[in-house]
């Protein structure tokens, strides 16, 4: 996609300044303690709040006329809120948005880390709903802050162990929470707990914003990022038992397709651009034609381009 | 038959045309103008002045015409216009002892200096519909205009209490700081009074209405009486540093409420009536009123009362009143989650698929055992 005409009636990237400056400082503070979750003065934004004001904050914070953006919801380019989003930042900083990972320098995300493995110099931009791990254990903001501060985190294995008690294993499939450089416990916002692995380690920069909840956090590159789990149950990722039905993935992170109402579905990945890339390379599932023929995919698609 | 799950770009462009095809409505009734809804619905732009956090009439009315009447709708477009106002500066604290008045109550006293001044109000109205509004083309209403001007000098009334040592004394924090500014910084707890008078203010009238309703009802400790409503308007005067003199910017309407509380004492301490403070932009006296019982039931810290109720507790009280942040919340469960969901399913048919596993070697044990 081609860069358009910048909207002139608004600073570049929206917010002022001043702003992207408190923003920044509120960034390199939270990458200098990795997980830590550290408060800002979070901006009333045009998009409604816990629709990713606090993600569009920091890409406005750090876009600059030289960067490729890529915004994703649910690891696809073409839901609402990307769409919604990447015509934001298509507006106020008329800087060309892409949909391919390796090319993006900037990828804002909603509930996905993106299958290809990113690389040094990118940017993941996570949108965060509810920063605070503990939250669900504790209500309290003043006690929440406490318990990271004293490392105070017996209250969470606890919650884990009470599930291994009750159903057999963790019963969390997203928000998975993960210990930070052994320091912090962090929530990994809401991506399926598939994604978990990808954040140790990962060459690129992670940052957390949560507008609503007025919170940035980060996790450096090469970071050690470990979800919690106990050694006689270590945590696991999602499995399902077929490959992607348009590309025949095995290795990514399905969404189930109901095709009709008689009990029909199809897995295809949720990552869009992972899946394009691979029918291009020629790779095919077993509902490929299917999905042509009922538009869910481009018919008119030349494959192997 | 398939089922769509993603949206394009050019069906989102599609629901902005219907949006606007849906607000204006049937063409043949003429459109509204936002004159008319800042004059002729002043308590409805007073709303989302106050949860907008910005003065100005003329927008609340517009905000109110674009969002088709949706109050938060309409707070959520001024505010984030609000954000990209540049600022030039901090005006002079604000004296509403100076209000030119045009209602002002006292539960408190049967008469004071001033006297109670009735002003306008629904209050004292039968709630009968008037169907002449709905033939319209009335004539002009006009109101007798009494003889005398009201009185240059009212008194508050805790001001009255406080010359008698009979009210909690309300002096600015050591050193007089500039005060928190909410729209800037983020609420952190424990919250100073400042902090709190701001969330309040710009809270939602609702939930603020709801939760001083429950403080009355029995789950609040506080009794309180209306000291003092007062309606009117304001000058706003700003000191341009360049200048180094005081200019007044206009006037703006306020209304301000204080609320008289049980009194506090020890046995080192004299009994004193507490405070609970309300002001808001406009003609909002329930709105002021909720508020202000609700800054009394917050200070439970100050006078070290014990949280036993929703609306002792800071954290719920100031984290949850803002309408334009809760309504995007929930709101937001409208994007999609199927990512997250399809984990839950993984999880869920897991789960039962053990469940199964267990029960089936349970019976073929029992099966074994019987046999």
């Amino acid at each position: 996609m081609s860069a358009q005409a910048i909207d002139a009636d608004y600073n570049f990237g929206y917010l002022d300044e001043q702003t992207k400056r408190m923003i920044r400082r509120a960034l390199l503070k939270a990458v200098a303690i990795p997980g830590y979750q550290v408060p800002f003065g979070s901006r009333e934004m045009p998009l409604a709040r816990g629709w990713g004001t606090g993600g569009i904050q920091i890409t406005a914070a750090l876009i600059g006329p030289e960067d490729k953006l890529k915004v994703i919801d649910q690891g696809a380019d073409d839901t609402t809120n990307a769409v919604s989003i990447r015509r934001f930042f298509a507006r106020v900083a008329g800087v060309e948005t892409t949909e391919k990972t390796n090319e993006a320098t900037l990828i804002q995300t909603r509930h996905r880390v993106p299958e290809y493995p990113l690389t040094k110099g990118q940017i993941l931009v996570y949108q965060v709903p509810q920063p605070e791990p503990l939250r669900k254990i504790e209500s309290s903001e003043v006690e929440t802050r406490k318990m990271h501060a004293w490392s105070e985190y017996g209250a969470m294995h606890v919650r884990l162990y009470e599930d291994i008690a009750r159903y057999g294993r963790v019963a969390t499939s997203y928000s998975y929470p993960v210990l930070v450089n052994d320091r912090y416990v962090m929530s990994p916002t809401p991506i399926p707990k598939f994604d978990n692995p990808k954040m140790d380690h990962m060459p690129a920069l992670q940052l957390f914003g949560a507008g609503r909840e007025k919170r940035i956090y980060a996790v450096p590159p090469f970071t050690k990022v470990k979800s919690l789990d106990f050694d006689d149950y270590p945590f696991e990722v999602q499995k399902w038992d077929e490959p992607c039905a348009l590309c025949g993935a095995r290795d990514s992170y399905l969404d189930e397709v109901i095709t009709d109402d008689r009990g029909g579905r199809m897995f295809v990945c949720s990552d869009s651009s992972y899946c394009e890339d691979r029918r291009e390379a020629g790779h095919v599932g077993t509902q490929i034609n299917w999905a042509k023929d009922q538009a869910y995919l481009d018919p008119n698609a030349d494959e192997a381009k | 038959m398939y089922v769509a799950v993603k949206g394009g770009e050019a069906a989102i462009l599609a629901t902005h045309d219907l949006i606007a095809e849906e607000r204006r409505g049937d063409t043949s009734v003429p459109e509204v103008t936002t004159a008319q809804i800042s004059e002729q619905m002043k308590l409805a732009t007073a709303r989302v002045m106050n949860e907008g956090s910005l003065y100005d009439p003329r927008l609340a009315a517009l905000a109110l015409k674009q969002a088709q009447g949706d109050s938060i709708e309409a707070a959520f477009l001024v505010r984030a216009y609000r954000t990209t106002l540049p600022r030039f500066g901090s005006t002079l604290p604000l004296d509403t002892s100076e209000m030119a008045i045009r209602r002002r109550i006292s539960a408190t006293y049967k008469d004071l200096p001033g006297g109670q001044v009735l002003g306008p109000t629904y209050d004292y109205t039968h709630r009968l519909f008037d169907f002449a509004l709905m033939a319209e083309g009335e004539t002009a209403p006009a109101a007798p205009i009494a003889s005398d001007p009201l009185e240059s000098h009212m008194p508050r009334v805790p001001d009255i209490l406080g010359d008698e040592g009979l009210m909690e004394a309300e002096v600015p924090p050591e050193g007089d700081p500039a005060p928190f500014d909410l729209t800037r910084d983020p609420i952190q707890f424990p919250a100073d009074r400042d902090t709190r008078l701001q969330t309040l203010s710009r809270g939602d009238e609702g939930f603020l209405l709801g939760l001083a309703y429950s403080v009355q009802r029995g789950f609040g400790g506080n009794h309180p009486f209306a000291g003092e409503i007062r309606m009117g308007e304001v000058p706003v005067r700003f000191k341009p540093e360049e200048l180094g003199f005081e200019i007044e910017l206009g006037d703006i309407t306020l209304t301000e409420c204080q609320m008289v509380n049980q009194f506090q004492g020890s046995k080192d301490k004299p009994p004193q009536f507490t405070r609970g403070y309300g002001l808001v932009f406009g003609h909002a006296e329930r709105k002021s009123m909720s508020m202000a019982i609700l800054d009394r039931s917050l200070k439970n810290r100050e006078f070290g009362e014990s949280v036993d109720y929703p609306a002792q507790d800071e954290e719920f009280v100031l984290y949850h009143s803002d309408n334009v942040e809760a309504a995007g919340f929930v709101e937001h469960l409208k994007l999609p989650h199927y990512v997250d969901f399809q984990g839950e399913l993984e999880l869920i048919r897991k789960i039962r698929k053990e469940f199964d596993e267990r029960q089936n070697e349970l019976k073929a044990e029992k099966i074994g055992d019987a046999a």
